[in-house]
């Protein structure tokens, strides 16, 4: 085993053991945080690994969760069926999102993104019929049951963000560390130098938009599962620059990174929100910061102080 | 009323939209011209505008007409010089890189929203129109004798509007000259086309990063008082008018001044028809598709020149 296996199965065993360690309100806060940084894991790799800065990707993240909630609320699906028709929507977003906005790139594809993202947020608006608008909807208890396993029980949620985490996060080590997620990597340091040493440069990227996409939509669609609740919320601007705020602040093109700017950033706006309303002012000096001062993040900076191998 | 007269007022109701809104725009786009960089917290200063405008009103005394001239006159200034100051703080040690100015600039937007919130409070606040008459309008129609003019009820617009959009005009005309009349606006030129070579010709680049950058956001200041007596100041209204001048400006070909202005007037004319015959969510879905196709399409924007 190599030592970057080795380093991410301890973290994943550190957060395991978290489940019975944790104090009910931390341990609530964990099984959210996973969830959360398997979206963000899900934006590194546009992001921090391909280089694709998007600025749309809270409409990946509520396609998982509207289709994973519409399955359950229109057609009475189980909630197998259910996640996997938030994972289908989230692949078929992506892969016209990808399509068409990466027919641009730098500033103009951050536009794109924005508005396609933007389109989706007052398309749910709009049919509020079925998807209850800004409101939400509830999805209940009752439907929550995987494999007979109550999801609503907070020892069973903290194991299934557990597991959809450990996934997520073996799988991207996984792809960083072979030739395709290499090729990632060139892209975002050169894509005329990719392109010139033969590789096609628009497959790879759509491919990593579309895999982003789906690891997004299986946040989202975890997320309305597990904590029982889709509301049009999740769709909105905020919820694109979080991911990109997550990402930034835990180190971007590392596999641990998401999981520590979400934890850093969760307790941080937890925290303040204690003080005041406007704790999006602590987001917005975060970010100024960052781009200051730590534009490497977290992870950024250990890999570059302590151990340059860190995948 | 009729068809003819309602879509009149429709039609005027989107000239005042489409005023406000080129200021607005205009101000973006002469900061992507110039520094080439995406100012995402340009509705903020918008916002900035129309609440300095209110607390201006609420501190100076001896009528909402002095209160108002003194908001047209300080907000831009105020506003124009906090966007100086970020620029020489935050932008210029990030080197203007595109992308990072971007996630910087998403940072100044929720600080100045915040900001905003904890010291004004999330309430929509009403400024009062320094004058604000009600002029009925007439309309022309073939009756049993020729042609005869009357004046259908409701068909009406106020002074106040009237001189929004005179007064949209008259500065976008200022910014024009500036631009393309004076030494100012030469240096502005000559740093748009080549910095480097600029810098080897004395100009001091930075500081007129710093001066277009604040006179982006005083542009958007402006609208924002004038907008103000019309609609009431609130911290969140930044986020449409930035959206709409995204729209503009990108419709018209970035960086483009004639293009955002006849991009400006043709969205805000046409949201303020289409708003009266289609729900204005829809109009939103298919505006902002529509901008993204035309990125994806035509990045030069509809009007623009194919550039390099």
């Amino acid at each position: 085993m190599s030592r970057a296996l080795i380093l991410h199965l301890g973290l994943l065993a550190v957060l395991l053991a978290g489940n019975v360690l944790l104090p009910a309100y931390h341990h609530g806060n964990m099984a959210r945080i996973m969830v959360l940084a398997v979206y963000a894991m899900g934006y590194n790799i546009a992001f921090g690994y391909t280089g694709l800065l998007s600025l749309g990707h809270a409409m990946f993240f509520a396609a998982g969760m509207y289709g994973m909630g519409l399955a359950i609320r229109l057609a009475d699906a189980g909630a197998l069926p259910a996640m996997l028709t938030g994972l289908a929507a989230g692949a078929g977003l992506s892969l016209v999102v990808g399509l068409l906005a990466l027919r641009t790139a730098g500033v103009s594809f951050m536009i794109v993104t924005l508005m396609f993202s933007q389109a989706c947020y007052l398309a749910i608006l709009y049919f509020g019929e079925w998807t209850r608008g800004d409101e939400g909807f509830v999805i209940q208890a009752v439907d929550r049951t995987l494999f007979g396993i109550d999801l609503s029980d907070p020892g069973n949620r903290y194991i299934a963000a557990w597991l959809l985490f450990s996934a997520v996060l073996l799988l991207t080590l996984r792809l960083v560390r072979r030739p395709a997620g290499r090729v990632f990597v060139a892209i975002r340091e050169n894509e005329e130098r990719a392109r010139l040493l033969g590789y096609d440069t628009f497959r790879a990227k759509l491919s990593a938009l579309v895999i982003s996409g789906t690891i997004s939509a299986a946040g989202g669609a975890a997320y309305g599962l597990l904590f029982g609740y889709a509301g049009a919320s999740f769709a909105g601007v905020q919820y694109s620059i979080f991911p990109l705020l997550w990402v930034l602040l835990g180190g971007a093109g590392t596999v641990v990174g998401p999981l520590l700017g979400t934890l850093f950033m969760f307790y941080l706006i937890d925290l303040s929100s204690g003080f005041t309303e406007a704790y999006m002012l602590i987001a917005g000096l975060v970010l100024i910061g960052l781009t200051l001062f730590a534009p490497q993040g977290i992870a950024g900076e250990l890999r570059r102080r302590l151990w340059k191998g860190l995948p | 009323m009729d068809f003819g007269p309602y879509l009149m007022l429709a039609m005027l109701e989107g000239a005042v939209m489409a005023a406000v809104l080129a200021l607005t725009a205009s101000g973006l786009s002469l900061v992507f011209g110039v520094m080439r960089v995406v100012n995402v917290a340009h509705g903020e200063f918008y916002m900035l505008g129309a609440v300095v405008a209110w607390f201006v009103a609420q501190h100076v005394g001896g009528g909402p007409a002095i209160g108002f001239v003194a908001a047209l006159i300080l907000a831009p200034l105020l506003v124009g010089g906090l966007a100086a100051l970020a620029d020489m703080t935050i932008l210029k040690r990030i080197d203007y890189d595109p992308e990072r100015t971007i996630v910087a600039t998403i940072g100044l937007l929720y600080v100045i929203q915040q900001v905003a919130l904890m010291t004004y409070g999330p309430n929509a606040q009403p400024v009062e129109p320094p004058f604000n008459q009600r002029i009925a309008l007439p309309w022309l129609e073939w009756g049993d004798g020729g042609l005869a003019i009357y004046f259908p009820w409701g068909l009406s617009t106020t002074s106040y509007k009237l001189f929004v959009i005179i007064a949209a005009v008259a500065v976008i005309l200022a910014v024009w000259l500036l631009m393309s009349r004076s030494k100012a606006g030469l240096i502005m030129r000559a740093t748009q086309l080549d910095g480097e070579m600029a810098t080897a010709f004395g100009i001091p680049v930075e500081r007129v990063y710093a001066a277009v950058f604040g006179i982006g956001a005083g542009l958007a200041a402006l609208a924002g008082v004038l907008i103000v007596p019309i609609q009431q100041a609130h911290y969140l209204m930044g986020g449409d008018a930035l959206l709409l001048s995204f729209i503009v400006v990108i419709i018209g070909g970035l960086g483009s001044l004639p293009g955002t202005i006849v991009a400006a007037v043709l969205i805000g004319m046409s949201d303020g028809i289409i708003s009266v015959f289609f729900s204005p969510t829809l109009a939103k879905i298919i505006a902002t598709l529509l901008v993204a196709l035309v990125l994806v399409f035509r990045p030069q924007g509809l009007f623009g020149a194919r550039a390099r």
